[in-house]
């Protein structure tokens, strides 16, 4: 009984991470209706470059986030102004074909770079400390990125909620022409959701470091953990998107609980049966 | 009077269907124009032309001496032209201080601000917290016209303000324009209700597929010239 408890904690636990692999995706398509298939490849990314600093600086990779963080949003800016902000328009099939594109190249270029060989950031006692928690041993690490999801998400709903960027992101997600009438510059708008983006996804992409190997080819895995989570939550509600990512950790924990071959099957299975029964997810956002 | 606004043979298409033709309107300081005609005569277009949402040639649209008619619009709103878009088009996602809030947004200096626009319309404040989606159709104008005022614009533009209100509703907000135009600034008033554009303005345009068909003062028009210009036939 208790080991089903123990999967159960792990599982929500694990959601905290798909959570955060699916905030900056959710943030995108909420502000611009722009569905990044690149995503999960730029947490690969944000993970290599928390490797490179954690290599050539010998910091921790949460000292790492210092740098990766401000560059990933950086990486984010331009890549929106560049190249993203001239797919947008009223068709929706150039910025699906322009962002697998972009997962093309930088799988590709991270195979040039770091080669296919599986990769770790090294965080140190902490991936093997543990606490006791009523018969239980929870992983502090696990734990700590429960946290960092919560206060992540909580932080981007402040964001949204509270300031005039938030303002200018819901203004623009509501009516493009009628903010810029307003004096909002929608492209630059556009480049700050995604630099906030791309923020949190170094986050992600650390903590995923951290926890498991990688290499550059696993970032459609983590993009599908994200898409499931945020649809799972409902559409436009960023609480939402953590229960989608904690329902899809645990359904994952109990499926391997099971059968080891069955974790990743048994996230799909509960991402269907809600897709079956409440097909704009658990909690989509209440339409004021 | 210097010049405020003036459009030199503005064209406007629409990908391949032109709604604009040579059009030629001036605006003075302090001057405010009606501007009439039937529905798909291009007003809105006009509008949309001179805010910026539609691409222009640059000298087709002159403000105070600056070309502006290739001009982004969020450029355009910051050098100080605002409009009140026809059907509202408030923010539904933002609440009704949300709304005036993000009018501020382009933080032009002048007399206009939150307590100034409540003062207004003191029915504002008391639902300042909710969704601007919740108001009634005569209070969503209010947040409308309080939003564009809000950054404190040089030049007003009014898009059918009067569409789809209550006479009441519509009378209140006309006694509300004297106040606003009061402020010093320029207007342009785009109504379907002649009279009520003509009521508050001193000039008045005739828009008929796409052109100019008549350009008066509003005390010399007459009823059968506004007839002709409008529909284009002697009644």
């Amino acid at each position: 009984m208790i080991e089903w408890v123990g999967a159960i904690v792990q599982g929500t636990l694990l959601g905290g991470l798909y959570a955060l692999f699916a905030a900056g995706l959710s943030l995108i398509f909420g502000v611009m209706r722009l569905v990044n298939i690149a995503h999960g490849d730029l947490i690969v990314l944000a993970a290599y470059l928390g490797l490179s600093t954690t290599l050539m600086l010998g910091v921790h990779p949460f000292v790492a986030l210092i740098v990766v963080m401000p560059l990933m949003a950086a990486i984010g800016y331009a890549l929106q102004r560049g190249v993203l902000n001239r797919t947008l328009g009223p068709d929706i099939l150039p910025p699906l074909l322009v962002t697998f594109g972009l997962s093309v190249i930088l799988q590709n270029a991270l195979l040039e770079g770091f080669t296919a060989d599986p990769q770790k950031l090294n965080g140190g006692a902490i991936e093997t400390a543990s606490l006791a928690v009523g018969g239980l041993a929870v992983g502090v690490l696990p734990l700590l990125t429960f946290a960092i999801a919560v206060a992540v998400i909580a932080g981007l709903q402040w964001v949204f909620y509270a300031t005039a960027l938030g303002r200018g992101f819901r203004a623009v997600s509501d009516n493009q022409d009628i903010a810029q009438i307003m004096g909002l510059n929608k492209a630059h708008v556009f480049g700050l959701a995604m630099a906030l983006a791309l923020a949190v996804t170094a986050i992600a992409g650390i903590l995923l470091g951290m926890r498991t190997s990688f290499d550059p080819a696993i970032g459609g895995g983590r993009l599908i953990f994200g898409f499931e989570a945020v649809i799972i939550g409902g559409l436009g509600n960023l609480w939402g998107t953590l229960a989608g990512g904690v329902i899809l950790g645990v359904a994952q924990t109990l499926g391997a609980k099971i059968d080891p071959g069955y974790q990743v099957l048994a996230g799909h299975i509960a991402f269907l049966v809600v897709l079956a029964v409440r097909p704009n997810g658990l909690f989509p956002r209440v339409e004021h | 009077m210097p010049e405020v606004l003036s459009l030199n043979a503005l064209d406007a298409r629409y990908g391949d269907f032109q709604a604009l033709f040579g059009v030629d309107m001036t605006l003075a300081e302090g001057e405010v124009i009606a501007i009439i005609g039937a529905n798909g005569a291009g007003k809105t277009t006009m509008l949309r032309s001179i805010s910026g949402l539609l691409k222009n040639k640059p000298g087709q649209i002159v403000y105070r001496g600056r070309p502006i008619g290739g001009l982004r619009a969020d450029v355009v709103a910051h050098l100080g032209i605002a409009l009140v878009p026809e059907g509202r088009q408030l923010f539904p996602s933002l609440s009704v201080e949300e709304n005036l809030l993000l009018g501020g947004k382009v933080g032009r200096p002048g007399p206009w601000s939150l307590e100034k626009v409540y003062d207004l319309f003191p029915i504002l404040k008391e639902r300042r917290r909710q969704a601007s989606t919740s108001l009634s159709g005569g209070q969503q104008q209010m947040v409308a016209i309080g939003r564009a005022l809000m950054a404190n614009p040089d030049l007003v533009m009014f898009d059918e303000i009067s569409l789809g209100l209550a006479p009441v509703v519509i009378k209140s907000i006309y006694d509300a324009l004297p106040g606003i135009v009061g402020e010093g600034m320029t207007a342009m008033i785009v109504e379907q209700d002649i009279l009520k554009a003509l009521s508050v303005s001193s000039r008045v345009y005739c828009l008929q597929e796409g052109r100019v068909s008549l350009e008066a003062r509003t005390e010399d028009v007459t009823h059968d010239q506004i007839t002709q210009a409008y529909f284009g036939v002697v009644a």
